[in-house]
């Protein structure tokens, strides 16, 4: 067994910098590249991109990215566990064998993990006693399942781990729990039993820090005027024990910081009940963990206690919630604050005029400068520029098409002062509401694959 | 005297579905003795009014010196369905670092980290 385990994260969410696992790979050591490309909207959108095309409905920047650094990756020994398959880990799969191929990495073994996607089990499952409630709203399900556009559900640590032991260098799934990517090759590595709690919790806890990627080591950080070389920063690497004690650091010679406090600010990032944080595999006690400093860029994370799971998965499902349009005018003059209002006004007047209205609580304007994000909170303002966004959301696609048309005649027929309309006319897109529930972990069955290139 | 929080702690701010969570770190033991009596969920309630229409809760970390609070329909349903700039509620954790305490005149206010 080894006696440390390093495993980093290059990647908080898709749209994140390719940069961030080129430098993990390739400036300093490292045994595992994990990769979190999902968010709660990601997942209907990569629905949507399978509906028009079967080979589509991943993160396509993942085997993008791979090409400069899976050659790197097989020769230094890293494996890299990565949610980008989506709803489609196979096509992802053929897209990642594809480069391997180019890159003449024949014997790579490639890692599948399905069954998070239930999309075609829902009517099934519905009819079989899973009502998946709203977790926040209370509100059933069954009136809703035609407009249900995708339903995963998140997966722990156990198949990611079959993968790696099954001999997968790259392991590819669809919706898991962010943290498990991290859990994963921990438990692999130190032959940790499912049932070991304490140290499943403390490597939960490993995965929420590094999940988000650069947030760990001094991006959105409070001290960012005294940080240093924040464009070459590292991102963060898990230096793990058998125990479950881990150390949070970077690459040395990376931009940014690793601190108490950048570790501390990203462990209450998206937190809930800290005593119950709740994963398929642990139920992880956030009060117990311990922070010490450990040297230049490190923390050490000692203490973690953790309880059994839950017997249920949470699951995502997309909804269809109709179509939103926004668009923006920027406003200058002394009275920017009056001519930006007296648009919005007009905006809407003209659409009235044809019949197509959006009630007051559908509609948006904000005049962006004004403290717009601060409602409330400080005083109100008069700046001499700002920007005007004004839009609608709305079942019709058609209605918000038409508010989408009114927005540049304003510069010719409303008051002076207004520009910055270069990106043409906005145009109305599908808004999928996120419906969070819970199933019964019997009722879930994941499937390992692994292929070896040829 | 009066203060902002942020001269005591700093935040952290996140989405999950049409919830924002609030993670507040203090400076030092101090700082958070008196924000778990000051940083009230009332007071707190009181600071996101216009953004917030549910219920707030409050959560304490005292191994991390910090308090976790959560607000709950102040997303406007959620990211993927809101029009407005602030969907995921990113700028909460900076702005309650504008909430203005009461604090006893003799208390030993950290050197700014900034």
């Amino acid at each position: 067994m080894k006696s440390m385990v390093r495993v980093g994260n290059g990647q908080g969410f898709w749209g994140d910098s390719p940069q961030g696992p080129v430098r993990l790979v390739r400036e300093g050591p490292l045994d595992y590249l994990t990769l979190d490309y999902l968010a709660e909207v990601t997942m209907s959108i990569l629905q949507k991109a399978r509906a028009k095309n079967p080979k589509a409905g991943f993160a396509t920047d993942f085997p993008k990215m791979l090409k400069s650094v899976l050659r790197e990756c097989k020769d230094k020994g890293i494996k890299v566990l990565a949610n980008a398959g989506g709803i489609n880990p196979r096509a992802c799969a053929e897209a990642v064998t594809q480069v391997a191929r180019e890159l003449g990495l024949k014997g790579l073994r490639i890692g599948i993990v399905e069954g998070d996607d239930i999309l075609g089990d829902l009517p099934k499952l519905l009819e079989r006693g899973a009502p998946f409630t709203h977790m926040d709203t209370g509100a059933p399900l069954s009136s809703r399942l035609k407009d249900v556009q995708c339903a995963n559900v998140y997966l722990g640590a156990a198949p990611l781990v079959e993968a790696l032991a099954q001999g997968a260098d790259v392991v590819i799934c669809g919706r898991c729990t962010d943290p498990s990517l991290a859990v994963a090759p921990l438990v692999y590595e130190f032959g940790w039993k499912m049932d070991d709690y304490d140290k499943l919790a403390s490597a939960t806890v490993a995965g929420h820090i590094l999940e988000c990627g650069a947030q760990a080591t001094g991006g959105n950080f409070y001290r960012w005027k005294s940080l240093k070389d924040l464009a070459r920063i590292g991102y963060p690497i898990a230096e793990a024990a058998p125990d479950g004690s881990f150390v949070i650091t970077k690459h040395e010679g990376t931009g940014g910081l690793v601190d108490r406090e950048t570790v501390t600010a990203q462990l209450v990032y998206e937190l809930g009940d800290p005593r119950h944080y709740l994963t398929p595999d642990v139920t992880a006690d956030f009060t117990t963990i311990h922070l010490s400093d450990d040297g230049a860029d490190r923390v050490r994370i000692t203490g973690v206690k953790g309880h059994p799971p839950t017997e249920t998965f949470k699951v995502s499902l997309g909804v269809h919630e109709g179509f939103r349009c926004v668009g923006e005018l920027t406003v200058v003059g002394e009275d920017a604050v009056e001519r930006a209002q007296l648009c919005a006004e007009l905006l809407f007047a003209k659409l009235e005029a044809e019949g197509v209205t959006f009630p007051p609580e559908r509609r948006l304007v904000e005049l962006v400068g004004t403290h717009v994000c601060l409602p409330g909170m400080v005083a109100p303002v008069r700046p001499r520029e700002l920007v005007l966004r004004v839009g609608a959301k709305d079942p019709d696609a058609n209605k918000l098409d038409r508010l989408g048309m009114e927005l540049a005649p304003l510069l010719t027929s409303g008051p002076p002062g207004l520009t910055g309309f270069a990106g043409g006319r906005p145009k109305p897109s599908a808004m999928v509401g996120f419906w969070p529930a819970l199933l019964e972990k019997s009722r879930v069955k994941t499937q390992v694959t692994v292929t070896e290139v040829q | 005297m009066k203060m902002p929080l942020s001269r005591l702690a700093f935040a952290r701010s996140g989405d999950k579905g049409d919830t924002s969570n609030l993670g507040v770190v203090a400076f030092d033991d101090r700082c958070y003795a008196l924000l778990t009596e000051k940083l009230t969920v009332d007071v707190v309630r009181q600071h996101f009014a216009a953004v917030c229409a549910g219920k707030v809760e409050r959560f304490e970390l005292p191994n991390l010196r910090a308090l976790n609070f959560l607000l709950h329909r102040a997303l406007e349903d959620g990211a993927s369905t809101s029009l407005r700039t602030d969907a995921q509620g990113k700028i909460y954790g900076p702005a309650a670092g504008l909430i203005e305490l009461e604090l006893p005149d003799e208390f030993p206010v950290p050197a700014s980290r900034i």
